[in-house]
């Protein structure tokens, strides 16, 4: 029972009983395992990112020409430099950053105010709304690309077509029926006497939602923002549709042609770029990720 | 099991609370709309107006008006025009379309089989593990956070047909090769799948690894002093115990495998010889792929009936594992 014991009292107790793992073949065949997945995933995972980093500040020839050597005929770290001004990745960049930070304003707005009333103030018509939101959940995303398009090139009511404009990016990253349904089981299970007594000292629904419900809210916040940020960042189709002026575009829809307007070394620098944040942004706030809480957009192909 | 139920904090409410949460707040006699306002119907409603604009206008207007369009004819200039069905029996039409259904199955179907049992393994392995979980885990999920369009596109890099491509760099070293991976029919749709399979494997590891931690550890104990041995545990315990888990991934899967459009479009732009031909990509090219303007009508339509047989689809799998998942 040592084994077990050092392991800590909040430690899974899995399916190898701890007679099993104190035999030796046991372990050796378990421990082998588990090294061959070590070495496959540094290989798989991380091996193509490595090689994208090597190969961003290697000259174009030896990539070209061997493309798994290391450093043959010494480094190029100004493909980065030329990546970021000569073919304006840095612009790009920023429009992302920008489109980002929208979407993720208009999804908090939404899911909050929307979270908020269908969870604590309940009005009469919050279940046709809930029941709507979870009809939203079964609707692939592909019925929605057409009509979308037109609604944003000739949109009824208004005279202008949102075409370049950013709230066509942002408006409808909002309206993400996960986001809202997170929110609300969020809000579904804090206690309700919260609420109560600060309705009996006078709280009306407006300082409710700003002094109780917002400051409660922070990790299933967290959980939203950190996957509205990621979505925008790996969003392609949508603003390849809606931002025709290419000074507009994010990088995710200006990488394919940057990659016909300049040579491999710098084109591979930009694309090191466009995959920076989001992994930095991964090693920072790992938690929401690894926790499996983003089973509804994660699972694709 | 559902997404939204891995809440961090989320906690089981005392009975009394529950009681309490049904009875609703701000229900009071609303007699005239003077006092439904006084009583604070107004600010709710409110506070319910972004979600009400941003769901109606981006998705409520959008999914009645996706019907509306595949029955009209419309091109942006001219007042739509109602067509009837015509829209549906261009899209039936299409020699295309047997194609692209043909190279969606295929490739949903090598999805399930490199992306199945392989996070499946992987997750079992990991939850084995004394120490470096997170090591592992982060490595299994880094790929997923990759943009997709950089994934594509360096794998394209690596799909380089000639000998001097990083892949066929590689395999030369054993003496294979040089293969010509998207540059041939028969092995484009193969490639295009590894690397879906590498960006997506490592989300499904992470689902299956919660799903495991909540095994009952009781379980394997009452295996273990009934003799069983490690591969019958995970035959007759893990596997059972992770089904409706399994069940849930797979057709999440196949659902969003009928959707893959990104690598086809940014790999092969269907090619060669229409060989990566998916059904969405079928819909890009009938409403924006013509530069004279597009067939919104027949995209509607197609996209209407894929949702339709998604759908069908769905029911007729959760109705036939229903049996199996609850046993």
């Amino acid at each position: 029972m040592t084994r077990r014991r050092r392991r800590g009292a909040d430690a899974p107790v899995g399916v190898i009983s701890s007679i099993e793992w104190d035999r030796r073949r046991v372990r050796w065949a378990v421990g082998g395992a588990q090294l061959i997945l070590l070495v496959g995933l540094v290989v798989v995972g991380l091996g193509p990112i490595l090689w994208l980093a090597k190969s961003a500040i290697t000259p174009t020839a030896d990539t070209l020409s061997h493309p798994m050597s290391l450093f043959r005929n010494g480094t190029a770290w100004d493909n980065l430099s030329r990546a970021w001004s000569e073919v304006e990745v840095g612009r790009y960049f920023w429009n992302t950053v920008v489109l980002a930070i929208g979407s993720w304003l208009v999804q908090i707005l939404v899911a909050t105010t929307g979270g908020f009333v269908l969870s604590v103030l309940r009005p009469a018509y919050a279940r046709v709304l809930r029941a709507l939101l979870l009809l939203t959940l079964f609707v692939p995303a592909v019925v929605l690309l057409v009509p979308l398009y037109i609604e944003i090139v000739n949109p009824p009511l208004i005279d202008r077509s949102f075409v370049d404009s950013y709230w066509a990016i942002w408006l409808p990253a909002g309206a993400s029926a996960f986001n809202v349904i997170l929110v609300t089981r969020f809000f579904d299970n804090l206690p309700r006497e919260v609420f109560e007594a600060a309705r009996i000292d006078g709280a009306g629904p407006l300082r409710m939602f700003t002094a109780i419900a917002l400051p409660m809210s922070r990790p299933v916040l967290a959980v939203v923002s950190v996957f509205a940020v990621l979505a925008s960042w790996k969003d392609f189709l949508w603003p390849l549709l809606v931002l025709s002026d290419p000074d507009k575009q994010p990088l995710s829809v200006r990488l394919p042609t940057i990659q016909s307007q300049t040579e491999l070394g710098v084109f591979l620098a930009a694309m090191l770029i466009a995959c920076l944040v989001p992994i930095v942004g991964f090693l920072i706030f790992q938690r929401p990720f690894l926790r499996g809480t983003g089973l509804g957009g994660a699972v694709k192909g | 099991m559902s997404a939204v139920d891995a809440i961090p904090g989320e906690s089981t409410t005392p009975p009394a609370a529950a009681a309490l949460r049904e009875a609703d707040l701000w229900r009071r006699p609303r007699r005239t709309p003077l006092t439904w306002a006084r009583s604070g119907g107004l600010t709710t409603l409110l506070l319910i107006l972004p979600m009400l604009l941003v769901f109606g206008a981006f998705s409520w207007y959008p999914i009645v008006q996706t019907v509306i369009m595949s029955l009209q004819s419309t091109n942006l200039v001219d007042p739509p025009t109602w067509v009837g069905l015509d829209n549906f029996r261009t899209v039936l039409e299409d020699p295309l379309l047997p194609k692209a259904i043909e190279n969606t199955a295929y490739f949903a179907g090598l999805a399930l089989l490199f992306g199945y049992p392989i996070p499946l393994a992987a997750a079992v392995l990991m939850s084995e593990l004394r120490r470096f979980r997170g090591v592992y885990a982060t490595l299994v999920y880094l790929p997923v956070v990759i943009p997709p369009v950089v994934a594509v596109l360096l794998w394209k890099t690596f799909y380089d047909g000639s000998s001097a491509g990083a892949f066929n760099t590689v395999l030369g070293w054993v003496g294979l090769g040089p293969y010509p991976w998207l540059q041939s029919a028969s092995t484009a749709m193969p490639s295009l799948v590894l690397e879906a399979t590498w960006a997506n494997a490592g989300a499904t590891v992470i689902i299956y690894l919660a799903a495991l931690t909540s095994v009952n550890s009781e379980l394997y104990e009452a295996a273990s002093v009934d003799g069983a041995s490690l591969w019958r545990k995970v035959w007759h315990i893990t596997l059972p115990q992770l089904r409706g888990v399994l069940l849930v991934t797979m057709i999440l899967q196949i659902i969003a495998t009928a959707q893959v459009f990104l690598e086809p479009y940014l790999f092969t732009s269907g090619g060669p010889n229409n060989s990566t031909l998916t059904v969405l990509l079928l819909i890009y090219n009938y409403a924006f792929a013509n530069s004279l303007g597009g067939d919104y009508g027949s995209a509607a339509a197609l996209s209407l009936m894929l949702a339709a047989f998604l759908a069908v689809f769905s029911l007729v799998y959760l109705r036939l594992t229903r049996s199996w998942s609850t046993e």
